[in-house]
This record gives C-alpha cells, structure tokens and sequence, in this order.
C-alpha cells in the first residue's frame, strides 16, 4: 500500500506497469494464479523465496523474449512457441540450481520444473508479453514476479514460524511454545493462504470501513450512539430499549437503506 | 500384484495429488462447483493422466539413452500438449457422446500441472513401465475423489454466509483445509496393509 499511495497515479507506465503486480494485482493472492507452488513449496521461508525468485526469473525472461518475437510468431502456434520457450528458461533456472543451490534443488524438487505449467508464466506471456516492447515485458515480468514473491515469502513466513517455530532456519519461538505441526502440513497450507487472502481483502476495503452501517456491531458502548444511523433518540446503547424488537426493526430497515444507496450508487457509475 | 494395488492406494489417498501434493489446484477450485463437472473433469484427467505416462515413459527412455535428460521438461510439455490436442480430436471424430461430456474439459488440461507432475514423479521414483501406469491411474482417480468429496463440501459452503472478507475464495480454502486434514488420516494405513 505504502509505495502506491507515494507514486502519483499520473507516474509513467513503466512504473505502473511493474508496480501493479506487487498488491493490486498480485499474481497469488488477487488473481488466483499459481496456486500449486504457493501452497506446496511454503513450508520454510528459504523455500518460498527461491522459488519466488526462479519464477521471476523465468518470468522476466520469457517475458522479453515472447515479446520480441511476437511479430515474428504466428498467432496459430503462439501458445505452443510460449510453452517452449518457457520451457527453456525453466530448464535454465533448473540447471543453475542445481549447480549452485542443491540444497533447495532438493526441497523444490519437482515443483521446479512444474513452473512451465505455473499459469503465472503462460498468463503473462500470452495477456501482457505478447503485446508489449520487450522493456514493459520486463517491467511486468518483474513486478508480477515480485509480488508473487512477496506472497510466497509472507506466506512461507507464517508457515514456518507457527508450524516449525523457526524464521529462516533460526528459532523465534520461545521453547514453551509448542509449534503447530498442521500449519507445515498440506491442510495449513490451504488455511493460511486462506487467511492471508482474506486479510488482503480486509486491508483493501479498511478505508471504506468508517462509512460502511453493516459493519457497526450493535452492543453496550457509549461511542455506538454517535456512530449509529438511526436517530432513535434513545441515546444510551444499554438501555433495553435499544435491543428491542422496534430498534432492531429501524436497523435492518436502515440497513437496507444502505444497502439499496450503495447498489444504486455502484449501478450509476 | 501387492505392489501395484500399493502403489494404486497409495497414489489416490496417502499421496493424494491435489489434497497432499498441491498439484491440479486450479481445476480443483475452479471447476468443482458443480457435481458433474467435478465428474467430468476428474475422468478427464484420469484419461490423460495414463496416456500421457504411457507416451512419456518410453520418452524418458529414449532420452536417457541419448543423454538429452535435460530435454526432459520442454519434451515433456510439448508431448503432452500435443496429446491432449489428438486426443480431442480424436474423440470428437470417433467417440462424439463422450467428447460431449469430456471434450470441454480438455483444454483445460494442458497447462495442468498435475499431469506433467505425474510424468515427472513417475521417473523420478524410478517405476517400471506398468508400475508408471498404475501410479497414474491412481494420481488420477484420486484427484477425481477429491473433486467429487469437495465438489459435496463446497455445496454446503456456498448455502452458508461466511464473514464479508471471507466470502469466496477464503472460505472455500478453508474449507479445502478441513477436507486435506481428513486426508492425513489415511497416512500410514497403506504401509499397515500391504507392508510395504
């Protein structure tokens, strides 16, 4: 949030282009994109960053290249020519983490590989690389890779501190605490991913929170009155007055109010 | 014969591509809203999960011998594509009542990483021709139980009112949580009866 509310909107498109897949559209957690290695890779913070940054790799590769051949590529066969120069690269990456980082060549395993078919990739490719300069493919390649990155990092974060007790392989957790086995087995992947996507959403609507009626819990508190929309004119939440079947009534109806304002507000623009 | 029956049972529910694998995720939440869609794309990828292993296998082979196993992932996904393309069209010609049902699922399937997961996994383990088969006949009908067991569960999930910020796809990897949890009871049950 912090660095799209410092860039202006009126920045160049290259920095829009890059920044957009970091939060807004974030490869994970907003479009729903590559979800096999955000879930299954996630167990230990080194795990998801490798992976992050192999597929940003192959992204902003396969990016540049799809794009500057994208004249030169028939449209009949452009999805097979994707595949196989994403391919390629994946080969690539696979190749160099092999010689350089068998450690995580083991972890991954055959989630490496398996980012050919990441829709991620294949997304990009055939959405944004294939009807861009090789500049803004890139831009793109990095910022969707980026942000994919950034989940499976926060992601593999949550994972591995709860479920292990460790942060980068060093013990966080005081040794009272006892690590919650689930969170690094499968059914916490899908639970934590979950969570996090539901907390995206949460902190994107958080501005409009003030506004919103539905939200207001009714209940004993003496700021409720101020905030309440009803001018009931009892003016005092404890009062038993105020849980009676007549307010409940003006709330809903008030609610419903709301409600159809908003939706004709949405329908006119 | 043990063995095949332990690779088959291990496949579909100790390691169960979508529930403990993470492979196929996106056709699992995307096309298991419906009961019969879930049917259809689980047989789908059944089908070409077997073939697929059944063209790869000999592939692998033939690279290993020629010493291209670096080859193996751009051959891989291009075999497969390319199987999943005749195979629709062969079935659109010869077999029209079955392309109806499967044929719109297809597609999809290509870019599926449970099927080129399976491929790899296969050679990985090191099987030998049927035991390959076998295994992905597993890996497939246990992905078409996990579509049709949250294809149920997703039912019941989409009548309930989650809170706001849950709605959609939070509450429905929740609850595929709930579901993947049922599935760690299987753990140990194959070794128990078949000794492995």
């Amino acid at each position: 949030m912090a660095e799209k509310t410092a860039a202006p909107a009126s920045e160049s498109t290259l920095a829009q282009t890059f920044s957009k897949g970091l939060l807004e559209e974030n490869p994970s957690l907003r479009q729903m994109l590559g979800l096999c290695p955000t879930l299954a890779v996630t167990t230990a913070v080194t795990n998801g960053l490798g992976m992050g940054m192999a597929t940003t790799f192959v992204l902003v590769c396969s990016g540049m290249v799809v794009s500057l051949l994208r004249k030169v590529i028939p449209s009949s066969v452009r999805i097979p020519s994707f595949i196989t120069i994403i391919a390629s690269f994946v080969t690539l990456v696979m190749m160099l983490v092999k010689a350089y980082l068998p450690a995580l060549d083991e972890a991954l395993g055959i989630y490496l590989p398996l980012i050919v078919v990441n829709c991620i990739v294949l997304g990009r490719a055939e959405m944004f690389a294939s009807k861009h300069g090789p500049v803004e493919a890139a831009a793109d390649g990095l910022g969707m890779g980026l942000g994919f990155t950034i989940s499976l990092t926060l992601m593999s974060a949550v994972r591995e501190i709860l479920g292990a007790g460790t942060f980068l392989g060093v013990r966080v957790l005081p040794p009272f605490i006892e690590p919650m086995i689930i969170m690094v087995m499968p059914a916490g992947g899908f639970a934590v991913l979950g969570v996090l996507i539901a907390a995206s959403v949460w902190i994107e609507e958080h501005p409009r929170h003030k506004t919103r009626y539905v939200r207001k819990k009714v209940g004993p508190s003496a700021s409720l009155c101020a905030a309440c929309p009803i001018n009931c004119g009892i003016g005092d939440p404890t009062d038993e007055a105020c849980a009676k079947d007549e307010f409940v009534e003006m709330l809903e109806a008030a609610v419903t109010a709301a409600r159809r304002e908003k939706e004709e507000r949405e329908g006119d623009a | 014969m043990a063995q095949y029956a332990s690779i088959l049972f291990s496949m579909i529910l100790v390691n169960n591509f979508v529930l403990v694998k993470f492979l196929g995720i996106c056709p699992f939440l995307g096309v298991s809203k419906k009961f019969d869609s879930a049917v259809g794309m689980g047989f789908a990828v059944t089908l070409v999960m077997v073939l697929a292993i059944a063209v790869t296998w000999p592939i692998q082979q033939l690279l290993d011998a020629w010493g291209l196993e670096y080859l193996q992932t751009i051959a891989f996904i291009l075999v497969i594509a390319t199987l999943v393309q005749l195979l629709e069209m062969a079935m659109k010609r010869y077999l029209p009542p079955l392309h109806a049902s499967l044929g719109v699922f297809l597609p999809l399937i290509t870019t599926n990483c449970a099927v080129l997961g399976v491929t790899i996994l296969t050679i990985d383990e090191g099987y030998t021709y049927p035991q390959a088969l076998v295994a992905g006949l597993g890996a497939g009908l246990g992905f078409l139980l996990a579509m049709v067991i949250f294809s149920g569960v997703r039912r019941r999930v989409e009548e309930a009112e989650p809170p706001e910020v849950f709605q959609g796809m939070p509450i429905t990897l929740i609850s595929a949580a709930i579901t993947a949890m049922s599935f760690m009871g299987f753990s140990g049950v194959i070794d128990h009866l078949f000794g492995a």
